[in-house]
């Protein structure tokens, strides 16, 4: 089905789009060491796209670049049918592509409502005077993002600790509220980096549960990038397996585990 | 009716409070700019006298760049022979900051991002000697009365209204009434900041910004459009302690080192902490006047108050590093 280029339905009944993005022969390095060579991928809209491969591989490279923290010294980034020119990451986070971070980046002093309100910050518009003097507009548009914020609080159910200081939260509440930060931002592209490193079994379920919600839901379009393959297979359409910053497989889980490359790549390979 | 020693010493602590005031305002504009993004500002003195100085020139007329403009031309221009009144040229002045801010990150602290902090550190004192020299060029060195209309001289009103505390020596408290209004002015200006920072977009991007740069980022935030923010509060801040410190003893260059009060300011208040700032102001403040007058005037033979917040800063390197408000440095081995 994804070798066609017009969209379709899936068997779950849920509608994969045209491309979304398009990375065509990417290649980052940093100084000597290459760390992405020549990959190409697209991202079609409404699917959930993961990104797999060892430790070193450049996943998280990748993701970066998507996002505008790094820039590509070869290649191109098609957006929306469009050649994305070199962007710094606010202004790719302005094009509607929102993103966690594998080592989670909050504002740690900032209560978790207010986190989530951050992911709102591109959503307001109101000019600085109405800001400062807080009058007509400002205040309208603070009760509407407020509303939004508060559904996606809900939808993760993190609503009870809207509160609390993120500082003093543990680790899987904080990448929860990571996820809904850039939820708040009503992105047309989320990218999750690692959302369930260093999760137990029942958290990492729970997340699971949230990214095919999202993705059902919200018709999200998804890319995340995991090492433990048993999760990407079961909540991915396609995935990209990287190994040494090539790319050595691209398909939907059947495919992609039943590919030689991929399997000496995560089981090791006898060099003789 | 209460011993009059003690009268006098509740007077110096209210003088010391006043004073104090003034301290926390550059202080406040240190750590403003200090929260969102490392830097030390240096130059946060030479901010005040920079504001104070344009505030005069607008004011007065003055053209600027005047020496420069005879040495050249073989004229005689000084003055354009107008008077602005007060309240439009501090919005003009609050223009000239806004522009001074988006110079300073364009031409000098974009080109520093991921630095180390003492580059960034020795970036704001050539700062602050370009911007004295920058100051002199264009409105001259000469010391100017700053007269924007705020009330100056003892209250007499509370001269009056508290002499019936004490003895046939005491005649009531004298307060300055520029100081009442500097501390007016700074508690509103503090209530306006703590509101912006809390409750608009721009504040909650600013605070964003002082938290985690790389979150801050992938929220879609600028981070040059919040420092450019940063630097212009500082800037208002800075004008408005270049005002007060301006109507009390004049325009001169000497302003510039009330930056260096600041620092004990800093290190008792905590280089984070906006409510820090405020209190650490005040301590050294009234501090430095009651030590004067209970042990530096009758054993120590005065003249402590030029020293007295360094020592008490001392103090506090030794026993509380992070100041009393600011965030204690714990590393994760």
């Amino acid at each position: 089905m994804f070798d066609q280029p017009e969209s379709f339905v899936t068997a779950d009944g849920r509608t994969i789009g045209g491309v979304m993005m398009e990375m065509k022969n990417i290649t980052l390095r940093f100084g000597g060491v290459v760390a992405i060579k020549d990959i190409s991928f697209d991202i079609r809209e409404g699917e959930i796209r993961a990104i797999i491969g060892p430790n070193g591989a450049g996943k998280s490279s990748m993701l970066n670049v998507i996002s505008g923290f790094y820039n590509p010294q070869d290649g191109e980034v098609w957006y929306k049918g469009e050649r994305r020119p070199s962007m710094k990451p606010f202004e790719v986070a302005r094009q509607g592509i929102a993103r966690t971070f594998q080592n989670i980046a909050l504002f740690e002093g900032m209560s978790v409502l207010d986190n989530v309100m951050t992911g709102r910050l591109n959503h307001m518009n109101a000019g600085i005077m109405s800001q400062a003097f807080w009058y007509g507009k400002a205040q309208r548009e603070e009760t509407e993002n407020r509303e939004v914020v508060e559904r996606v609080l809900d939808f993760l159910e993190i609503q009870h600790i809207r509160k609390t200081p993120v500082s003093r939260l543990p680790y899987g509440l904080k990448k929860r509220v990571e996820l809904a930060r850039a939820l708040a931002a009503d992105p047309k592209l989320l990218l999750l980096d690692e959302p369930m490193a260093g999760m137990n079994v029942e958290e990492k379920e729970d997340m699971s549960r949230f990214i095919l919600d999202v993705n059902d839901e919200f018709g999200t379009t998804i890319a995340l990038i995991e090492h433990d393959m048993s999760v990407v297979m079961d909540i991915s359409d396609r995935v990209v397996v990287m190994d040494y910053g090539k790319k050595i497989g691209d398909g939907t889980p059947t495919d992609v585990r039943s590919n030689q490359a991929v399997i000496d790549a995560y089981l090791g390979v006898a060099h003789d | 009716m209460l011993p009059d020693q003690f009268l006098f010493a509740v007077e110096v602590m209210l003088n010391g409070l006043m004073a104090g005031v003034l301290y926390a305002l550059v202080a406040l504009g240190f750590v403003l700019i200090f929260k969102a993004s490392g830097i030390f500002n240096y130059a946060q003195g030479v901010m005040a006298l920079f504001g104070a100085l344009t505030l005069v020139g607008i004011m007065d007329g003055q053209v600027p760049f005047a020496h420069l403009i005879n040495a050249i031309f073989g004229t005689d221009v000084h003055h354009f022979g107008w008077h602005v009144p007060a309240f439009l040229s501090i919005l003009l002045v609050m223009v000239v900051m806004v522009g001074l801010a988006w110079c300073v990150q364009h031409f000098i602290f974009r080109h520093l991002v991921g630095q180390e902090p003492i580059i960034l550190f020795m970036a704001t004192i050539g700062l602050a000697y370009f911007m004295e020299g920058f100051g002199d060029l264009m409105w001259n060195s000469e010391i100017k009365k700053l007269d924007i209309g705020i009330p100056q001289g003892g209250s007499m009103w509370i001269e009056e209204a508290t002499t019936f505390l004490g003895g046939s020596n005491f005649y009531g408290f004298f307060i300055d009434k520029l100081e009442i209004v500097a501390s007016v002015v700074a508690v509103v200006l503090v209530i306006i900041l703590v509101a912006f920072a809390q409750y608009t977009k721009q504040g909650r991007a600013m605070r964003a910004v002082a938290d985690d740069h790389q979150a801050a980022l992938s929220v879609g935030i600028s981070l040059s459009f919040i420092w450019v923010l940063v630097w212009s509060l500082a800037g208002f801040v800075a004008l408005v302690a270049g005002i007060m410190w301006g109507a009390k003893s004049g325009v001169q260059f000497s302003l510039s080192l009330i930056a260096l009060k600041a620092l004990p300011v800093l290190m008792l208040g905590g280089f984070t902490s906006i409510p820090g700032a405020i209190v650490g102001g005040l301590i050294v403040g009234v501090g430095e006047k009651l030590f004067e007058f209970l042990i530096g005037a009758p054993f120590l033979g005065g003249a402590t108050e030029n020293w007295f917040a360094y020592m008490l800063a001392l103090l506090f390197l030794v026993f509380r590093p992070q100041g009393l408000f600011g965030e204690k440095i714990i590393e994760r081995v």
